[in-house]
């Protein structure tokens, strides 16, 4: 069991390690470096960067440096908590972002609820009524839900929220709590306005679900020990949910992992399609300016936010799965 | 033996179960696939709409009838103008034409069809010249109307143009083109590399197989649209068309190839202890000929089956890709370039039909989804 989790743990560190190297080979793809876009920024404001400025810049940057020192530099520049300036902003990156990594968490956590909610009855039940009406229908449901990405999905809801509610269904808050301090009355707002996007994102990830929930327990629920149960006399309800339905849940915790690195991938775009404060309008923003300060820290915030997710789901796992608590594997 | 009987059964109703059985046992391995293939509805019906589409993929410059560029202010946003069948009983195709007018309150022109105007369908009209297949130059057209030096009312949109006046339909043949062709270019690109690294992870297994699947594992771990989307806007601007292409394809593929990779591993770590592997090697074989003689054919419906899945997920990273205005840039036109005009909702609720390029999108996926779930199926006749 411990040798899991110490697996687990240098897996999640070797995953953290690359992003950042990722990350920091996306901010240096774009053409220029900060010192160009920064004197590109200072003459378009008029005043104008001398050429040993702009030298005593780089050196004090460190971009003079070979490729690998500057990414140490980097790496223990955000190790003591600096993450740059956000140069179309023109404030530390930190401060930029600010709520908009917790909103991500927020929203992706709250699909992943919804996912899991919807899934599990669904699954079983299509399992247990095989080929029933139902089961044709959420067969139909999945697949359909399996297409449709979830961007397009928002952009149909929205249209019809604004057709036939003559609302804009987009963003998390309303105006009044936009700008607000956290308190209750917000929390509550947001509560409010979360379902839609929730829904949005968590759709074709509810499809794939029930999909594997369906498949696992049809499996399960042919075995011998099925038929002895109920020959004893165990209660249907019983005979399905102590037995059968924990064994089919194993393979469906396993893609727990996967989900959620999914699950966060999807919300940026939906955010751009909901208006969502989310981080996603930002990374888009800052990529299109080419701030990329800002955006390589974004990109290494959502892996290491997915890293730390996965290896929480890898924990879960090991506590329903018997076989990983005990093997040791 | 009554599954492995049951394909034959299905096929040829009627014959004795002898004649059956011989048939089966004389089948090829392909001919027992596709029996069993057959059977499954949901993946013909899906396979005959992508036959459908890639027949546009082919066609597009003849289904199109005007230039997919071809824009004019003039006719920014009109309404599509349905086809009429039946002129007073008799088959002759027309569109009622559409007429401007300024409205006396907002002094914006508006457009709408004149009952009383029919401009005349004709079939392989004539239109804009183009090069069938990139070979045979061309201007004939499945439809047009009349002669192109047509008077400037007598206009075609069938469903509608787009902000800058540019015909919807055309548009979207170009882009299914488009789509379609950088998906299965990348689904063929992740292919190379999938049979590649997993082959090597399954074979040879050890230190290439731990270094391989950790890598597969890390790559899977971290979310894939914001990665895309750094790598997407680091391309330079001023690149030409046919580089932007190349490299999102690539882009879209180098994350794609893990879940092929791991199909491949475990076709070989099962396929490694069989016995006809082992003659093979006791025969002396090289490893390259064992490897693409002996096991490649014998998993290579799994692979087709892995790859027909992985498609639709292809073609929606592109979609998403341009539809952030990060992937391909006009004047390339794709479904995720032309879904950019739909982001804007209040344009959306006045001129609805920009939502159309949803179901091209919609449609191809469910179709490969199907047809991906049918020759899984398939893929293994010999099992149950």
């Amino acid at each position: 069991m411990l040798a899991y989790i110490v697996r687990r743990f240098f897996l999640a560190i070797l995953t953290t390690v690359a992003i950042s190297v990722l990350s920091f080979i996306v901010i240096h793809l774009a053409p220029g470096d900060y010192v160009t876009a920064y004197i590109a920024q200072a003459s378009a404001s008029g005043s104008i960067v001398s050429a040993a400025e702009a030298q005593a810049l780089r050196i004090q940057y460190g971009l003079d440096q070979p490729m690998h020192i500057q990414y140490i530099r980097w790496i223990s520049l955000i190790m003591q908590g600096n993450f740059g300036m956000a140069m179309e902003w023109g404030r530390p990156v930190m401060e930029v972002i600010g709520d908009r990594l917790t909103l991500t968490v927020v929203v992706s956590v709250a699909a992943i609820i919804f996912t899991w909610a919807m899934a599990l009855p669904i699954g079983i039940y299509s399992a247990v009524r095989q080929y029933s009406i139902g089961d044709y229908i959420f067969t139909f449901i999945g697949f359909f839900g399996l297409a449709v990405p979830g961007f397009m999905l928002a952009l149909v809801v929205m249209y019809l929220g604004f057709v036939y509610f003559n609302t804009s269904i987009g963003g998390l808050f309303s105006a009044q709590y936009a700008e607000a301090p956290w308190g209750l009355d917000k929390f509550w707002d947001l509560m409010a306005h979360l379902p839609i996007p929730a829904v949005v994102l968590g759709l074709s990830g509810t499809a794939q679900m029930i999909r594997i929930m369906r498949a696992n327990l049809l499996d399960e629920l042919r075995k011998p020990y099925v038929v002895t149960a109920r020959a004893k006399g165990m209660s249907e309800r019983r005979a399905i949910l102590k037995y059968p339905v924990r064994v089919a849940l194993n393979p469906f915790a396993s893609t727990i992992g996967y989900l959620f690195p999914y699950v966060v991938s999807g919300s940026i775009i939906v955010s751009l399609v909901l208006s969502l404060p989310t981080v996603g309008p930002l990374l888009l923003k800052a990529l299109i300016a080419q701030d990329m300060f800002l955006a390589g820290t974004i990109i290494l915030m959502l892996g290491v936010m997915t890293v730390i997710g996965t290896f929480i789901s890898d924990l879960v796992l090991m506590w329903i799965d018997p076989r990983i608590r005990v093997g040791g594997q | 033996m009554a599954d492995f009987i049951a394909p034959g059964q299905g096929a040829i109703p009627g014959e004795s179960g002898t004649m059956v059985e011989e048939r089966i046992s004389v089948a090829t391995q392909w001919q027992l696939m596709w029996w069993r293939f057959r059977k499954h509805h949901l993946a013909m019906i899906g396979t005959i709409f992508i036959l459908l589409f890639y027949a546009i993929v082919v066609m597009a410059d003849f289904l199109a009838y005007s230039d997919p560029s071809a824009s004019e202010a003039q006719r920014g946003l009109l309404s599509p103008q349905p086809i009429h069948w039946l002129d007073n009983g008799s088959f002759s195709p027309y569109v009622n034409a559409m007429v401007g007018k300024r409205d006396p309150v907002t002094f914006k022109r508006v457009y709408a069809p004149d009952a009383d105007k029919k401009i005349p369908i004709s079939f392989f009209a004539q239109g804009f010249s183009y090069k069938f297949l990139g070979l045979f130059p061309s201007n004939i057209h499945l439809i047009g109307v009349g002669a192109t030096d047509a008077k400037t009312e007598d206009t075609l949109f069938i469903i509608g143009t787009d902000v800058q006046g540019r015909d919807l339909w055309s548009r979207l043949m170009y882009a299914t083109q488009t789509s379609l062709v950088i998906g299965l270019v990348s689904v063929a690109l992740s292919l190379f590399l999938g049979v590649l690294l997993g082959g090597l992870s399954g074979y040879y297994g050890g230190i290439w197989d731990t270094i391989i699947q950790r890598v597969i594992e890390i790559l899977r771990s971290i979310p894939t649209i914001p990665l895309w989307m750094g790598l997407a806007a680091a391309l330079p601007n001023d690149w030409d068309i046919t580089a932007v292409y190349f490299s999102i394809t690539v882009i879209i593929s180098l994350i794609g190839w893990t879940e092929l990779a791991r199909v491949v591993r475990g076709r070989f770590l099962s396929l490694r202890e069989e016995d006809f592997v082992m003659a093979a090697e006791l025969s002396g074989c090289g490893k390259f000929r064992i490897i693409f003689r002996h096991m490649v054919p014998s998993f290579m419906s799994h692979i087709i089956a892995a790859t027909t899945l992985a498609l639709p997920a292809m073609i929606l990273s592109e979609t998403s890709l341009s539809f952030l205005g990060l992937g391909l840039r006009p004047p390339a036109v794709s479904w995720g370039v032309l879904l950019q005009q739909a982001q804007n909702v209040q344009a959306l609720a006045i001129s609805p039909w920009l939502l159309l390029p949803v179901l091209p999108v919609v449609v191809s996926i469910l179709a490969f989804n199907f047809m991906g779930d049918g020759l899984r199926d398939a893929a293994d006749p010999y099992g149950v």
